[in-house]
């Protein structure tokens, strides 16, 4: 086989793959967001058996390799009577992986609530959905935006783990370059930065919100 | 319906714990040598030598805005046309130690900004010698503060071990890749070795807890 030099087009090939890791990345956190939702508001449900069994959702997707995870999902997919399809199983495993990462970060940030507010909501009449709706969550979502931010640079880089399995997104359209040009320190250093693009404005983004959400809330 | 066939998985058993092994060998090289990168970047950047605090906070932003499974394929592919040729497991280490480097960095800066000047004068004022206020003063409460934070870098370390995979590195993730291409088994193989490396995390936890209780037990007074 010709081995291709590494030139503007293959750069623009890695760059224009960028957009099925932001397309993962997005389809994850969305689905993340809602599932994560569910799992954080088990996790400090009053009844025990929600809150066991968000436990232990976290915990199993926390104390494992997310790379087990996507495996798991794209065998088991195949297991289940679905043809083998990277794409669906890369989405599904990292929605699942980001709900129980957001579920975890939000039930700190709900509990991070001062327990009076929960009080005098309960002290006013209001059922567990308005209280939830109209007291807990905005105040919690104050807290949680930094800390989630956080997290979608984490996902995105997560989603790199996709081309293992064989999904074509940046860094395994990355490797593909690299069979045909052979100058793995170009693509990679490319692929690399691309990343590096889309992660560090979140990054720092996540981290200025921070700083100014530490401050203590007007009362 | 699927018949799952865990005989094959369990045949290979010594295999995966061999690779288990290997797994927590590489993870604890990391973290040691990741924790002198961590340490010696972390003086370098309280030590207010502007062009070293900006090497170094490129470092760290570069590493933590990169994939892992990049970073590794960068070293082991990319390296060898600046000459540096690596096996799979020492492209494998030096990815681990680079990437644990970056974050540890952040963590022991911080366990060292938490000492404030105050207590180091006040062990000067007692007449402590220098190595005592390191000792004391200095490692032991910073110690307690970063603590929690190294453990779960730890635990998170020896999860993205499993990337290593990748590159055909020796771990617990690879022997399951030999595994599953030889029996064919592969949900099986893989829900085996999930829960092995649910087994580590959680055993890991459990040890660096009670490390924890008997190394930080005395009060701490505010």
């Amino acid at each position: 086989m010709l081995i291709r030099p590494f030139g503007w087009s293959e750069f623009w090939i890695i760059v224009m793959a960028a957009q099925w890791t932001i397309a993962l990345s997005a389809i994850a956190f969305a689905g993340g967001g809602v599932g994560g939702l569910f799992i954080a508001l088990a996790r400090v449900s009053d009844s025990r058996w929600p809150r066991l069994l968000a436990t232990g959702f976290i915990r199993i997707f926390q104390g494992t390799p997310l790379l087990m995870q996507l495996f798991l999902v794209f065998f088991g997919m195949n297991i289940l009577g679905f043809a083998i399809n990277p794409w669906l199983a890369a989405a599904v495993a990292l929605t699942l992986h980001a709900s129980a990462f957001l579920g975890e970060i939000w039930r700190g940030c709900i509990e991070a609530v001062p327990p009076g507010q929960r009080e005098a909501a309960t002290a006013l009449g209001l059922r567990y959905y308005n209280r939830m709706r109209y007291i807990l969550l905005p105040q919690a979502s104050r807290v949680a935006v930094a800390p989630t931010v956080g997290f979608l640079v984490q996902l995105i880089k997560g989603t790199s783990l996709a081309a293992i399995i064989g999904f074509t997104e940046l860094t395994r359209q990355g490797q593909i370059i690299n069979n045909a040009t052979f100058s793995p320190f170009m693509v990679f250093g490319t692929v690399a930065a691309v990343y590096f693009v889309l992660c560090w404005p979140l990054s720092v983004l996540a981290r200025r919100m921070e700083t100014r959400f530490s401050r203590p809330t007007a009362r | 319906m699927y018949n799952f066939n865990f005989e094959p998985v369990l045949a290979g058993l010594d295999q995966l714990l061999i690779g288990a092994w290997l797994t927590i060998q590489l993870s604890c090289a990391a973290m040691i040598l990741g924790l002198i990168v961590s340490v010696l970047c972390a003086a370098g950047k309280t030590s207010g030598v502007v062009p070293l605090r900006w090497i170094i906070d490129a470092y760290i932003e570069i590493i933590r805005n990169t994939p892992f499974l990049v970073q590794i394929f960068f070293i082991f592919f990319g390296l060898p046309s600046l000459g540096l040729r690596l096996t799979p497991n020492g492209a494998a280490l030096l990815a681990l130690v680079v990437n644990f480097g970056a974050y540890g960095t952040e963590i022991i800066r911080a366990g060292i900004e938490s000492i404030q000047k105050g207590q180091v004068e006040a062990g000067t004022a007692l007449g402590l010698s220098k190595l005592q206020i390191f000792r004391y003063i200095i490692m032991k409460p910073a110690l307690r503060t970063v603590y929690p934070a190294l453990t779960s870098q730890f635990i998170y370390l020896m999860l993205t071990s499993s990337v290593v995979s990748a590159i055909s590195a020796d771990d617990l993730a690879a022997a399951g890749n030999d595994l599953q291409s030889a029996t064919f088994a592969s949900f099986e193989v893989y829900i085996v070795i999930t829960l092995m490396y649910l087994a580590m995390s959680v055993g890991f936890s459990a040890i660096f807890s009670i490390i924890e209780k008997a190394a930080f037990k005395y009060p701490l007074s505010r």
